[in-house]
């Protein structure tokens, strides 16, 4: 997994709250059997029409908005737990989301994928789409080392919360089985030391 | 200082606990099957790692298998590319494969137990979440999802939180009829299908301790089905007995020393629960579920509850549940037509259910309006079921004993039922397009299954059972 340290980034703005992963990526492009490829199809049926053309008053088409950060309303990623949804927004190249509320089962598979989900005030939210919505070359900062982040624009900037196991994880570029791989003695003492019955 | 049984086991099971970081856990045994596994393996190939203790990792193939001529190759595609799969990692991975043709093959939660593979005191996990199944021989056992797997192949570890305990006690003697099946119907109709979140369930109380290791394993099976993480039971001498001198159990000074520590598992006295319920056996009668989750159920004799004694957030869910059933507030369920009979699924497949199936049905006819499936779980409870004679008890009734596999509690094989038709199934979800895209299905324990079987509709078996031993 890639580390993540400092980003600072322009951002795509998706005003809307409640995002549901049937939106993020819909059921039917589920059947892949590997990792790969589902950034296509983020948020299919609001990118494309049904002839498969863009449409182009949808963000991710609009050649104003770009940036390794996505910045959405409250509730982001509810619905189905499928963890699809965070290889999709990865996929399709964001490192970080930001919202003033995850669902709980989305936050737990995008911080699984190495992808950051940044928790942030109402008023903070609100106040990157202001800034965004003005200035589309708006710089947003993702500390996550001090856990801040901030609009240098505005001046404006907030702390925001991650479990510790899950911050170094990121922070030092591993996913679950490089965490544990990195403790193989004390796996290996631990067979040896214990009793074991069949 | 004092602990509960979860703890006892989970705490033997730590390899690393630090503040602020889930422990690592070590898992005894893997089981994997076609399904969940094939994402898996493809993970540790790119990764360039082997599987770190083949020799705890054992497989089968259940999911996706026909259950009528398994010796030919199996015509759906995708199976059987899941299939071929599964054979090809694990001979490359070196893993133990109870495959399609194999004496021991079978569903994954019924061959663990009937092996010796699964004791008291380990911890176990599988990419399925029926895993629950094992935590009744007193084991820590939970269902994973795909990249979980992943980690215990390449690590035979897990990181997990602690989870909270739940004790339910289940307390006196069963009402003629009632069966361990019935008893967690009843259960996950009290508490509902979201009741036991978060926690890992320990059954107890005297109408528990009366079960039969076969009986407990259909109540631990169906602890997810009411959120738990898992479900368990205190390994006493049912367990003991049950499990000595099966094949990969501990023999002569192994056994004595394992059997000395298995005692030890219990939760204390005065250990700490998170939650406690109680609940009286007399109160349970046969059960059967009207809804599309397990938690929809109520006694046979019963009416459908009306949706406006629902709370009002749960109105609209609970009227598309009965408008998917055909059903109506207030109805009787007593006398309807049922169009399929299902006896199988790692619920309620193990040679016990086939046996009191076969008493029952003993002298009787299949009505003529039903299709009935009995598919054993695994090769060798078919073996026992043909050496007892009961293969021709099923054939005098008028069905035939299938091969074993997970069969219709899942539309993924080739056991579909038809769309808008009924099935009264023994195995453990009613959920929309479970059993095969507009299946309705209905949950019930395999007795009142088989009153269906005999009569065509869905049946009290109480006014059937006239072997006084079956009651
Ligand atoms: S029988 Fe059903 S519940 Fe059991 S393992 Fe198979 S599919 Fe899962």
């Amino acid at each position: 997994m890639k580390k993540f340290e400092r980003l600072t980034s322009t951002v795509v703005p998706l005003p809307i709250e409640n995002i549901d992963t049937d939106q993020i990526i819909p059921a039917r492009f589920l059947k892949a059997t590997t990792r790969e490829g589902f950034g296509n199809n983020l948020f299919r049926d609001w990118r494309y029409d049904g002839q498969n053309e863009p449409k182009p008053d949808f963000v991710l088409n609009s050649p104003v908005y770009s940036g390794k950060v996505l910045v959405a309303g409250k509730n982001f990623g509810c619905g189905s737990s499928r963890e699809h949804a965070a290889w999709a927004i990865q996929d399709y190249g964001f490192d970080a989301v930001v919202s003033s509320f995850f669902a709980d089962i989305f936050k737990g598979n995008a911080l699984n994928n190495g992808l950051l989900p940044v928790q942030v005030s109402d008023a903070f939210l609100h106040a990157i789409f202001e800034a965004v919505s003005k200035d589309p070359a708006t710089q947003l900062v993702i500390d996550l080392e001090n856990q801040t982040i901030s609009l240098p624009a505005t001046g404006i900037s907030e702390s925001f919360e991650i479990n510790p196991y899950k911050k170094a994880c990121l922070i030092n570029g591993y996913d679950d089985i490089d965490f544990i791989l990195n403790q193989k003695e004390e796996i290996t003492k631990f067979e040896q030391e214990r009793v074991s019955f069949g | 200082m004092s602990k509960t049984l979860v703890e006892k086991i989970w705490d033997a099971h730590v390899v690393k606990s630090e503040e602020g970081f889930p422990d690592i856990l070590y898992i005894d045994t893997h089981l994997i099957h076609e399904v969940t596994s094939p994402q898996a393996f493809d993970g540790l190939r790119k990764r360039g790692l082997p599987v770190l203790r083949p020799k705890q990792t054992v497989a089968t193939a259940d999911h996706n298998v026909p259950t009528i001529d398994q010796h030919l190759p199996i015509k759906e595609e995708l199976s059987r590319y899941q299939v071929d799969m599964l054979t090809k990692n694990c001979a490359e991975f070196g893993v133990e494969l109870y495959g399609l043709g194999h004496p021991f093959q079978g569903i994954v939660h019924v061959i663990g137990p009937e092996l010796g593979i699964t004791l008291p005191g380990k911890t176990m996990v599988c990419g399925d979440s029926h895993t629950s199944t094992h935590g009744a021989f007193g084991a820590i056992a939970f269902g994973i999802g795909t990249s979980q797997v992943e980690q215990v192949l390449a690590t035979q570890c897990l990181l997990q939180q602690k989870p909270k305990t739940m004790k339910i006690e289940v307390n006196g003697t069963l009402n003629a009829g009632v069966r361990a099946k019935d008893i967690i119907l009843y259960i996950i109709s009290k508490i509902s299908a979201a009741g036991g979140t978060g926690y890992f369930i320990e059954y107890a109380g005297t109408a528990i301790q009366s079960l039969s290791m076969e009986a407990r394993m259909t109540i631990c099976n169906m602890s997810i089905e009411m959120g738990a993480r898992g479900g368990l039971i205190a390994p006493d001498e049912i367990t003991f007995e049950y499990v000595k001198g099966r094949r990969f159990a501990p023999q002569g000074e192994a056994w004595d020393k394992a059997l000395a520590y298995w005692k030890t598992l219990y939760s204390d006295a005065d250990a700490q629960f998170d939650s406690v319920l109680s609940f009286d056996a007399a109160d349970i009668e046969p059960m059967i579920t009207y809804g599309t989750n397990p938690g929809m159920g109520m006694g046979i004799t019963q009416h459908i509850p009306a949706t406006a004694a629902q709370p009002d957030s749960e109105q609209f869910s609970y009227q598309k549940a009965l408008d998917y059933m055909g059903f109506k507030d207030d109805e009787p369920l007593l006398g309807k037509q049922v169009d399929y009979v299902f006896i199988g699924s790692c619920t309620n497949s193990r040679i016990e259910d086939l046996r009191e199936v076969a008493e029952f049905v003993y002298g009787r006819q299949k009505a003529p309006n039903v299709e009935v499936w009995i598919v054993p779980g695994s090769k060798q409870v078919e073996k026992q079921a043909i050496e007892e004679g009961l293969d021709k008890v099923f054939e005098a009734a008028g069905f035939g004993l299938r091969e074993p596999g997970c069969s219709a509690c899942l539309g993924m094989n080739e056991d579909k039922i038809p769309a808008g038709k009924y099935c009264i199934s023994t195995s453990n979800r009613n959920f929309e397009g479970r059993q095969g895209p507009n299946a309705r299905t209905l949950l019930v324990s395999p007795l009142t299954a088989a009153a269906a079987a005999v009569t065509g509709q869905i049946t009290d078996v109480r006014t059937l059972l006239n072997h006084p031993e079956l009651a």
